[in-house]
């Protein structure tokens, strides 16, 4: 253990150790990307779809998302599914994900804003067309 | 980043449920699906709902998992931990009351509460310096050693109007600011964790589940003061307490935030962790800091106050662990926050171990002002078995016990205290219909006479007449003169005792007494217990008309004391203990006690 020699070493501890605890707290507010893990979608490789999204969120530190899982929906034949909930405004469901579709999801949608069209289940979403 | 936290109780009474075996399993079964670095699992102190334990909670849902055992572990991994899955029936029942299952912070035990004192309790790893770093944990010293002076921070604790949770709510930055007074030169910061009354445990839950917020505002009280040294007593029953703090002392020390020049501000503080071997007298302050030096746990007259002339002759501050565990949130959060709580006299929240005949049994904290009756039927969850309330118990065993008519008292120092009973350190012990006032008030002067330290006459020779005159009572022996000693003996020894022990000591005699006059006089004239508690004043008899001979009594009876042939009406005799054993058995309610 390192000896923390002044104020700014410990508000720097603390920022930097934050991300730890995020989710322990009532977040609201925060953005939901949530991974279907029903049976159908683990057989379609969910797992790793959720794997991916910690990974990403991560990496960028994204404070203000919340990752969740849930079950089936009855829309099997298109597992793996992942859905973006931006507070305030419509969830956006993305079909047949893989683990490179959830790179560009986080990086264009969660982070900037926009949906990634051609990923969703009819290629078109609500207000995007 | 970690999507998942899975939260398991580490208090004391979740440990008894093997919750350290949970961590392991699942550690294990999380490297074993390669999800160590995607799900994360804590240790945490209490939660509070000790009745429910062992505790589970997943977040980010916020799933409150109780009474986990190892096939239900087993079941939340695999369910919801892989596949997102809620384990419905593991569920706390009282969030499933809404038809769907709700976060449990907003349950009625939970959404009433007010945590201050018990802010990470349940929330960060109370063995990971990293995790109270994390919850802003050591920016409160940050700040008083860069930003504040010395009286600076008494002028704060003083407007917050914190008293002192120990049970006596002496203002707690007056008692600062009276050891600040005295001559620069030794003085020592002491915190006091020796939590002896019965059914208390608020103390026990802050080291086991935040200890480094208690060494932070050991800290800031020594900056405060102008103390370099700490001492905490601890009693030596709270093992897992004082291993955990001890391992928080460690950390803190490594460092930095303890020892020479702290965060390179040029203020040091050390602190040392004394045991106390089990004496309740030590609870006294006097007596614990004469036990701190080495020499038997006694009190002795004030003043000097110890403020003044405390451990080793020197000014020193004892603070009560609750009491501190709300300094640093004060320094953060402003001295108005916290005056904004509570109520004209006493300000903030109070941490109660709510005990008895209640159904959430567990850990508690409050706004000042709160009723009890809000505390016992909403937080509390009511009485078990659709029984009555009959009384509550505050301040252990220096307490009185406040009956049903009284329960929309607002809890506060004052007003606990005109109503006969008193704050006391937090201990909230709820009664139904099946206590026997005379018995309860007898059960905590065997606790007093038991823990006096016997060096006034008042305490040690009064104390044992009170008891011994309540033991004639509850034997059916009493005489109404018996009443009236009572109440002049219980004047005498609050009047003359050296110590707050003696002169507490009576409280639960004279509040029942006054309470529950007309109970001890059935026990005086009519040699009944109303309540059957009593056992001499009680007799088991089998009614003719019930009983169909099923032997079943007499096979159960420890002492063979019940007699009778297959199918034939069994009979009780002389030799029977009162255990009540049959009672219990009897399919049919052939026996009853009168």
């Amino acid at each position: 253990m390192k000896k923390i020699a002044n104020v700014e070493e410990l508000n720097a501890m603390r920022d930097k150790l934050k991300d730890k605890i995020g989710i322990r707290h009532d977040v609201p507010n925060n953005i939901q990307v949530v991974v279907g893990m029903g049976t159908c979608g683990i057989a379609a490789g969910a797992p790793a779809v959720l794997s991916a999204v910690t990974k990403e969120v991560g990496r960028l530190n994204l404070q203000n998302v919340t990752v969740a899982h849930k079950g089936c929906q009855g829309n099997c034949e298109n597992e793996p599914i992942v859905e973006v909930i931006i507070p305030g405004k419509e969830p956006v469901t993305y079909v047949n994900m893989n683990s490179q579709k959830v790179t560009k999801i986080i990086g264009e949608h969660v982070v900037g804003g926009k949906p990634v069209v051609e990923y969703s289940k009819y290629g078109r979403i609500k207000g995007f067309e | 980043m970690y999507r998942s936290h899975i939260l398991v109780c580490a208090g004391t009474n979740c440990h008894s449920g093997k919750s350290d075996k949970f961590i392991e399993y699942l550690d294990e079964k999380l490297l074993e699906h390669k999800l160590n670095e995607e799900v994360k699992v804590v240790k945490t102190g209490c939660f509070g709902l000790c009745a429910f334990g062992p505790v589970v909670v997943v977040y980010p849902e916020g799933i409150f998992y109780q009474m986990v055992d190892q096939a239900g572990i087993e079941r939340i991994f695999a369910e919801h931990v892989l596949k997102g899955r809620i384990v419905d029936d593991l569920v706390y029942e009282e969030s499933k009351k809404h038809g769907v299952i709700e976060p449990f912070e907003q349950t009625d035990f939970f959404r009433k509460q007010v945590r201050v004192a018990l802010h990470n309790c349940g929330v960060i790893d109370p063995e990971d310096i990293n995790e109270y770093i994390a919850v802003d944990g050591y920016q409160a010293l940050a700040k008083v050693l860069t930003t504040m002076t010395p009286q600076q921070v008494i002028d704060e604790i003083k407007a917050s109007g914190l008293r002192g949770r120990g049970g006596a709510g002496f203002p707690t930055g007056l008692k600062w600011s009276f050891a600040a007074a005295e001559p620069a030169g030794k003085k020592y910061i002491c915190c006091n964790a020796d939590e002896g009354d019965p059914g208390a445990f608020m103390d026990r839950s802050v080291l086991e589940g935040d200890p480094h917020v208690l060494i932070e505002a050991m800290a800031i009280a020594a900056y405060a003061v102008g103390a370099d040294e700490g001492y905490k007593y601890v009693r030596a029953e709270y093992p897992l307490a004082v291993q955990r703090f001890q391992k928080a002392l460690d950390d803190a020390r490594a460092m930095g935030f303890l020892g020479e020049n702290i965060l390179g501000t040029g203020f040091s503080f050390d602190m040392h962790v004394k045991l106390g071997a089990g004496a309740f007298v030590c609870g006294e302050e006097t007596a614990l800091l004469t036990s701190i030096e080495g020499n038997r746990g006694e009190p002795r007259p004030r003043p000097p106050f110890p403020a003044v002339k405390g451990l080793f002759g020197k000014p020193t501050v004892l603070n009560n662990v609750e009491t501190l565990a709300n300094i640093p949130r004060i320094i953060m959060e402003g001295a108005d926050w916290f005056a904004g709580m509570g109520t004209e006299t006493s300000k903030g929240t109070k941490v109660f171990a709510l005990g008895g005949n209640i159904v959430n049994v567990g850990l508690v904290e409050v706004p000042m002002g709160i009723t009890l009756r809000e505390i016992v039927e909403e937080i509390g969850g009511g009485i078990p078995s659709g029984k009555k309330f009959k009384a509550a118990q505050t301040g252990g065993p220096s307490g009185g016990c406040i009956p049903a008519k009284l329960l929309d008292t607002g809890i506060d120092y004052e007003s606990l205290a005109q109503v006969g009973s008193m704050m006391g350190s937090g201990g909230l012990i709820v009664m139904d219909e099946d206590s026997c006032m005379v018995d309860i008030a007898k059960f905590y002067l065997d606790f007093t006479v038991d823990e006096s330290c016997g060096k006034c006459a008042p305490c040690r020779i009064g104390t044992k007449q009170l008891l011994e005159i309540l033991e004639k009572i509850t034997q059916g022996q009493g005489v109404m003169e018996d009443l009236d000693t009572l109440k002049t003996l219980s004047t005498h020894i609050m009047e003359n005792s050296l110590c707050a022990l003696g002169q507490t000591a009576p409280n639960p005699v004279a509040s029942t007494l006054e309470y529950f006059w007309d109970e001890y006089v059935e026990h005086v004239v009519n040699k009944k217990c109303p309540a059957g508690m009593c056992k001499d004043l009680l007799t088991y008899t089998i009614l003719p008309d019930k009983c169909i001979g099923c032997t079943i009594c007499a096979r159960v009876c420890p002492v063979n004391a019940i007699s009778g042939k297959v199918k034939e009406i069994h009979t009780i005799d002389e030799k029977c203990i009162k255990c009540g054993v049959c009672v219990d058995k009897c399919k049919f309610d052939a026996i009853i006690k009168v």
